[in-house]
């Protein structure tokens, strides 16, 4: 199973050249690899509907419980068929769709990498795994939808949707690791069969929350709806593919997927189905005004993936198989309507249907995909799509009013939808006039659509053997429990029947009012919606950016210095306080007099050396601060750091008297409050060293090694002054060290001193 | 005495951070030296203090009385004030090289040096 999903990221590496030697017939002889992959899930068909899992296990990183690990039920495999056979029409509709684009070879390297990634995602076994994948096709639908990115419509919208979706992931990575904290597993089977206790656990909620939220970014759901309509900037065989047929479907499929594990959880039902409804009516909302062919079918997507959700979200044994059903019929008929619009919008040079008009007689077949898919979107019989709606009305109704009153809406809606591109377009009066003369799609492009929509009427005439092989497995895994297979054309004359003639008059009515029903949605929803609030935000980090930098990072030394030692006084403070104290031994042994003479000397010093208008009185004040320094390491047992002291400070201060002579006098600069302000950050830094010396003292955490080196000067370094005997024997490199940095200033001073003299103007 | 040391520290440092808040470039090189006094006598207080023998192995049948100080924080110190002399120098020529070229002691006018 690892084979078939990363042949496609090996496919991807051959498309290039492929297009490269072949041009014309690169996308059909890619297409053999997703049809290959389609038969070999086909083959899987028998032992999956007997009720069997396959699973497959690679150890990935096992010391951290990560596996690369497969998983194929029922549910999986209804994906992975749809994923491998839609994949291969859709690289066949590419090739005639970009015939002669430059970079074809590119969009056929992309939609196998994403080919590759949604397998992954719907066979992974593992949801770490899942996420890896998840990720991927987020970013090949980025690169897909800016697949011509010169034009900046393009480019806008791919960022949205992988910003969207992106951010979406990083929820749910957050959500996986919760999950993971709870149950102690990302494995699926594992958590299949872990217990319901996992449900009490109190990061349960938080971790469905947070997962829901990354499959809402990713299914369009509100309010994260609107990258999909914007992502129809992307060529057709991408709309068709990832953003009607697969990739949006990928967040329904782990809703579907997790349902099991958490779908008990009180958090679940109310946060799904209710985000499914609103999803579900504010698609059909606006697909009403749209005149855009693709967007039109957008929103209807929209509207559909919230009505998926809805029904993930009840959750009841009807409610979960009418979702596989309806996500099988939706794939078949979205996906060639996506095709037709493209190859109408290929031939005619345009998709606004205030143009288009009675292209039935200009391309006959294109006409002929597009009647069955209209009509299984419209939910009319024999189609498959009418058997699906009837499984969903039924699972509405059992769930209530509501329900029932939205999906009903919202089916009008779609009757609607599926009257404009099938019949407006093909064979209503032409309102306007298209920039093109039209003619028959070429074959390519004619292929797609019309297996798909074959499929759909076949499916519709003979559902008894797909329900039985493929859609109640499906469902079963779902479920918990194997189901009796009853998906049939005729059921007799029930309510449901009359639910569904109500509904199709309804969106016939809808269809003949179009015209004024446009303008009027239109009018009502103008320019409003999180589109506006995701741009807004957008402008707001780079303005938030801008405003932090101007902040932090204003290019003055002495703001750098006000803001590192506030922070780093604050942090450190605040531990302190929080987790230490003053951890301060009881008594200390007191000072003698010499020892407050100096002490007192150094402070004096110190204030002199900042308050002193004269810079060879500061320069002495600091000298005499390095004395009494020198003096207490004499006082101390340290006669080695005194001598270095006093010879080292005297060194300083005839150094800085020689440069005093090319330096600027003292100035005062900054202002009263200034000077004020600064010397209380410099107050506050100083108290904490006082009180964080305090505190150090008293603290040895490990045993010193300093015995170590006592004992071993004489025998093996034959010095007897252990500090040199350190300095230049044991810790000898340091002191290399030291003299490379010795040397390296003065290579420093000397550069300074005799660059080229240029003085500034 | 370690309180009174402590006390030394605080005033160090804060003098230390005043000097390098100021706008004058003479006075920054000098809180950079009060800086590193400061340190240096931070890790030589915090390793604790010995008041009496310098860490030196005694000669034989010269046993000493006193008590032994620790010669570890000692090397390291001694190691950081050779460094401090070196950062001091260095910066002491680039003040010089930035006065030489821009003719001012300001830093704040820095911000507008940049060298085309």
């Amino acid at each position: 199973m690892s084979i078939t999903v990363l042949s496609g990221l090996a496919g991807s590496l051959l498309a290039a050249p492929l297009q490269r030697t072949a041009p014309r017939r690169a996308g059909w002889l890619l297409a053999l690899l997703p049809l290959g992959l389609f038969i070999y899930f086909l083959t899987l068909l028998g032992p999956v509907s007997a009720g069997r899992t396959l699973v497959e296990t690679l150890p990935w990183a096992p010391g951290l419980g990560v596996e690369f690990s497969f998983y194929l039920d029922g549910l999986g495999l209804l994906m992975a068929l749809l994923v491998s056979g839609i994949g291969a029409l859709v690289l066949v509709y590419a090739g005639g769709y970009l015939e002669g684009h430059p970079q074809l070879g590119r969009m056929y390297a992309f939609l196998l990498v994403f080919m590759s990634a949604m397998l992954g995602v719907v066979l992974s076994g593992h949801l770490l795994t899942t996420f890896l994948f998840w990720e991927l096709t987020s970013i090949s639908s980025f690169l897909l939808i800016g697949f011509d990115h010169k034009d900046e419509t393009s480019r806008k919208s791919a960022l949205q949707a992988l910003l969207v979706t992106g951010g979406g992931g990083l929820a749910m990575l957050a959500g996986l690791v919760l999950l993971n904290q709870a149950a102690g597993t990302l494995s699926i089977p594992a958590l299949l069969a872990s217990s319901p206790d996992l449900l009490k656990h109190p990061l349960a909620g938080p971790a469905a929350a947070l997962i829901l939220l990354g499959a809402f970014t990713k299914s369009a759901q509100f309010p994260f709806h609107f990258w999909l309509p914007n992502a129809m900037a992307a060529p057709t065989p991408v709309s068709a593919y990832l953003h009607s047929a697969t990739m949006v479907k990928a967040g329904v499929f782990l809703i579907l997927r997790l349902g099991p594990v958490l779908g008990d959880h009180p958090l679940w039902t109310p946060l799904v189905s209710l985000t499914g409804a609103v999803t579900l009516l504010l698609g059909a909302w606006m697909a009403l005004s749209q005149t855009d062919l693709k967007r039109l079918l957008a929103y209807s997507t929209v509207s559909m993936l919230g009505l998926l959700t809805l029904l993930g979200g009840l959750r009841t044994p009807l409610a979960l198989e009418a979702a596989v059903v309806f996500l099988f019929a939706h794939a078949l008929y979205k996906g060639a309507l996506f095709m037709v619009a493209g190859a109408v919008d290929h031939e005619t040079g345009t998709r606004d249907v205030t143009r288009l008009g009675g292209l039935a007689r200009r391309m006959p077949q294109t006409a002929a995909a597009a009647l069955p898919a209209g009509l299984s979107m419209a939910a009319l019989p024999p189609l498959f799509g009418f058997i699906a709606k009837e499984v969903v009305y039924e699972a509405a109704l059992e769930s209530g009013l509501f329900a029932f009153a939205a999906v009903f809406a919202a089916s009008a809606v779609t009757v609607f939808a599926a009257a404009v591109i099938a019949v407006e377009v093909f064979w209503a009066r032409p309102a306007g006039s298209p920039p093109r003369e039209p003619h028959e799609a070429p074959l390519a492009l004619r292929l797609g659509p019309l297996v798909l929509a074959g499929l759909g009427l076949l499916a519709g005439l003979l559902p008894g053997p797909l329900d039985r092989a493929l859609l109640s497995p499906a469902a079963a895994g779902l479920v918990g429990h194997p189901l009796q297979p009853g998906l049939a054309l005729w059921h007799g004359l029930t309510p449901l029947l009359a639910y569904s003639a109500l509904t199709f008059a309804a969106g016939a009515l809808l269809y003949l009012a179009r015209r004024p029903l446009r303008r009027l949605a239109a009018a009502l929803t103008a320019g409003f919606g999180p589109d506006r609030l995701y741009d807004l935000a957008y402008a707001g980090v780079f303005r938030l950016a801008a405003w932090q930098t101007g902040l932090l990072q204003h290019g003055t030394l002495r703001y750098y210095l006000n803001l590192t030692v506030l922070a780093a006084t604050g942090l450190v403070g605040t531990v302190l306080l929080l987790y230490g104290g003053l951890n301060m031994p009881a008594a200390f042994p007191g000072a003698t007099f010499y020892e407050v003479l100096i002490a007192a000397l150094i402070l004096l010093a110190a204030g002199f050396a900042i308050t002193t208008r004269s810079r060879l009185g500061a320069v002495a004040a600091l000298g005499v601060v390095g004395y009494g320094v020198a003096a207490i390491f004499l006082l101390f047992g340290a006669p080695d750091l005194a001598m270095t002291q006093f010879l080292i400070e005297s060194l300083t201060v005839i150094l800085f008297v020689l440069a005093f002579y090319h330096l600027p006098d003292f100035e005062r600069f900054s202002s009263r409050r200034t000077r004020l302000r600064d010397m209380l950050v410099a107050m506050l830094a100083g108290v904490l060293m006082t009180v964080l010396t305090l505190s150090a003292v008293g603290i040895q955490i490990f045993p010193t090694i300093s015995s170590y080196y006592a004992q071993a000067a004489l025998p093996e370094a034959h010095g007897r002054n252990i500090t040199n005997v350190i300095l230049v024997d044991f810790r000898g490199f340091d002191t290399l060290g030291e003299n490379v940095v010795l040397a390296l200033a003065a290579i420093g001073v000397f550069a300074l001193l005799k660059f080229p003299k240029r003085r500034q103007p | 005495m370690e309180i009174l040391l402590a006390i030394v520290i605080g005033a160090l440092y804060a003098a230390a951070v005043y000097m390098l808040l100021r706008r004058g470039i003479v006075k920054l090189l000098i809180g950079l030296s009060l800086l590193s006094h400061a340190a240096n006598l931070l890790i030589f207080t915090a390793a604790g203090l010995t008041r009496g023998g310098p860490p030196l192995v005694a000669l034989e049948g010269q046993a000493s009385t006193l008590p032994q100080a620790d010669p570890l924080p000692q090397a390291l110190i001694l190691t950081a004030i050779v460094i401090s002399f070196a950062v001091t120098a260095f910066a002491l020529a680039l003040a010089y090289r930035v006065y030489y070229t821009t003719g001012s002691g300001d830093m704040d006018d820095l911000q507008q040096s940049d060298i085309s």
